[in-house]
């Protein structure tokens, strides 16, 4: 089954001359599968990413995520999307800095209306499947850059979503950090997460089983489904 | 491509499902855990944003409690006094001219029914001064009246010391001074030993009142009985005020047949007042007067409602990268809004429990300086503190719809 399907996705920002971002991009990316998104600042990785999200609507063109056209929804039910079928990794990480570790991972499933202890109990889980169980108590603060990114992971995974959507997750780290951040994506997968990454480092690039490069809002190559 | 119908809305594609199954939901519990979280973040701007509200709602109940205190005291001491006391005195005559009571007017006046006692003073053209060296225009505004003496018992007065006339006192050079006549000629003792010049005669000082509230005039007075100032100075005895005690249940009925019965020659020329009416309405007029204060705080209250809309508009602008990031968690707008609206309403909540807890304590401080027992009325404390929610609401509104606009991507890219 496809987790994430776009066809003919075309992003334009009004202006004169209008800017596009995306020019019908198709893609998909299957269950199970690991891929990254490359290219030049400007390509379209962030806006395929918030596309792909539903962050933001295309101009034209259909979004699925795991089978549900998203294309028409309202935006009340774009949200429920959001909160069941996606999972979001910032370069910036996003986190609350006055919430510990722990509940920064649980309000992954705060819109979801569950109870908080429920949502404490499934936090603790996703941050020891990120080996941060040792600092759930800790601030970000009082996390290192690595330590940040793995609980805004912890945070995407913690609800089990479709797809886990990272937007240049090494971009904040120091080489040492991002490895141990590709070494945990490259697990997550393992373990059965779909992933898709966009991002400036090769490394990254080199490491994952699918690479899509694109430039000036066009697929430049793909290195082909995996899944 | 898909086009347009003429609704606006894309046509539908084969096979695509409507809904998206579960819905996002954020439970009531986690909106004001996240609107405390989003003040407890920045706790010094939430105090300073607070501020306006506290002292609006402390202005509100000091105000209303000071207020409250004060005519809660009032009447209290109304009550006590007996609400059944009615005051004749000759108004004005026909001619213009003061008019005159007929001396049978107080015995007439007992023979109505419901009147349980009825009292005179009278006219005494003389003063009175603490010896007979003082110059004559030294009068210190005290009056002399000849008294009944069933007098203080009418009014339900009471002695700060001494005794106040009786018959055999009333007919010798004795004398009961009001509690502010005996401070002005320095007195402090009624046994009797201590005389005062009064009308070119010796009067001993048998009795000196407490303030009497329902008869203010007399507290500035000397009280002489009817026959000594009659023999010695005299006067004539024509009332120039009767105190009359009525059954309470029959106060109305007393009052409309006294003016006829006092004079019946001339009723018209009769001013028939209840003292304890006027005090009442006293208290009512120094309430009226309170609402100038009232609208200071309900002034107080507004500023501060603006202080926290600004300061959730810069909250607003500075939280853009959280706004977003909830956005992705999969919070609606209505989500995003709401949080900012509980929060504005947290932050004035907590400023109307502080203003609370302080004009509370004015009161009580207030009130303790005067004697009284303070008074804060639970609807009052309840409705400023329900005033002071409405103004965070109503202040969070705006912050929190532009907020609920912000576009999730941009929202996230411009941080």
């Amino acid at each position: 089954m496809t987790a994430l399907e776009l066809t003919a996705a075309t992003k334009e920002h009004p202006g004169s001359p209008p800017v596009i971002a995306l020019r019908s991009v198709t893609l998909a990316i299957a269950e199970g599968e690991f891929a990254a998104l490359v290219g030049p600042s400007g390509s379209g990785k962030s806006t395929l990413l918030a596309i792909a999200g539903t962050l933001e609507r295309p101009t034209s063109g259909r979004v699925r995520i795991a089978g549900t056209a998203v294309g028409h929804l309202p935006e009340r039910e774009l949200a429920a999307v959001r909160a069941y079928r996606i999972g979001f990794v910032f370069q910036q990480f996003f986190l609350m800095p006055t919430m510990s570790a722990l509940d920064n991972v649980a309000s992954g499933l705060l819109y979801r209306g569950i109870p908080a202890a429920q949502r404490r109990r499934a936090a603790a889980d996703a941050l020891a499947r990120v080996g941060l169980a040792h600092r759930a108590e800790h601030r970000p603060g009082e996390l290192s850059g690595g330590e940040k990114q793995r609980t805004a992971i912890a945070r995407a995974l913690v609800g089990k979503p479709s797809v886990i959507l990272a937007d240049e997750p090494t971009g904040s780290l120091d080489t040492a950090a991002g490895q141990g951040i590709l070494a945990l994506l490259t697990d997550l997968n393992a373990g059965g997460a779909t992933i898709l990454v966009a991002t400036h480092n090769p490394e990254i690039a080199g490491a994952v089983p699918r690479t899509v490069r694109l430039r000036d809002g066009v697929i430049e190559s793909d290195s082909g489904s995996t899944g | 491509m898909s086009g347009r119908n003429p609704r606006g809305q894309r046509p539908h594609e084969q096979g695509e499902r409507r809904t998206a199954g579960p819905r996002s939901r954020l439970r009531p519990a986690d909106t004001w855990a996240l609107a405390a979280h989003g003040m407890a973040g920045r706790p010094v701007r939430a105090m300073l944003s607070a501020l306006g509200i506290a002292l609006g709602v402390a202005t509100l109940v000091a105000v209303l409690g000071i207020s409250g205190s004060g005519r809660a005291q009032l009447i209290a001491q109304i009550d006590a006094l007996g609400t059944n006391m009615l005051t004749v005195t000759p108004g004005q005559s026909l001619t213009g001219g003061q008019a005159v009571l007929p001396t049978a007017g107080p015995a007439m006046i007992r023979r109505i029914g419901p009147v349980q006692s009825a009292a005179a003073i009278g006219q005494v053209n003389a003063n009175v001064y603490r010896n007979d060296r003082i110059p004559a225009v030294n009068t210190d505004a005290i009056t002399v009246y000849s008294a009944q003496t069933n007098l203080l018992q009418t009014l339900q007065g009471h002695l700060a010391r001494g005794q106040f006339l009786n018959p055999p006192t009333a007919r010798f050079p004795a004398v009961v001074l009001g509690a502010s006549a005996a401070a002005a000629l320095g007195v402090d003792r009624a046994d009797g030993t201590i005389q005062v010049w009064l009308g070119d005669h010796w009067f001993a000082v048998v009795g000196i009142l407490e303030p009497l509230p329902l008869a203010p005039e007399l507290d500035r007075s000397a009280l002489v009985g009817f026959s000594v100032a009659h023999r010695l100075l005299g006067a004539y005895g024509s009332p120039v005020e009767i105190y009359v005690r009525a059954n309470p249940v029959s106060v109305a009925a007393v009052a409309g047949v006294l003016a006829a019965t006092a004079d019946p020659a001339a009723p018209q020329n009769v001013t028939i007042t209840n003292p304890a009416n006027a005090l009442a309405a006293r208290a009512d007029a120094s309430v009226a007067f309170q609402s100038l204060f009232l609208a200071l705080g309900g002034i107080a209250l507004l500023v501060g409602g603006i202080g926290i809309a600004n300061v959730m508009v810069i909250s607003v602008l500075e939280r853009r990268g959280e706004i977003g990031l909830r956005r992705a968690l999969g919070a609606t707008r209505t989500h995003i809004a709401a949080q900012f609206v509980a929060e504005s309403a947290l932050l004035a909540f907590g400023g109307g429990a502080a203003g609370a807890v302080l004009g509370g304590f004015a009161t009580t401080i207030y009130a303790t300086a005067r004697h009284w027992s303070a008074v804060v009325p639970a609807p009052t404390l309840a409705a400023a503190l329900a005033a002071a929610v409405a103004v965070g609401v109503v202040a969070g509104v705006y912050p929190a719809l532009r907020a609920a606009r912000l576009s999730p991507a941009e929202a996230l890219r411009t941080v």
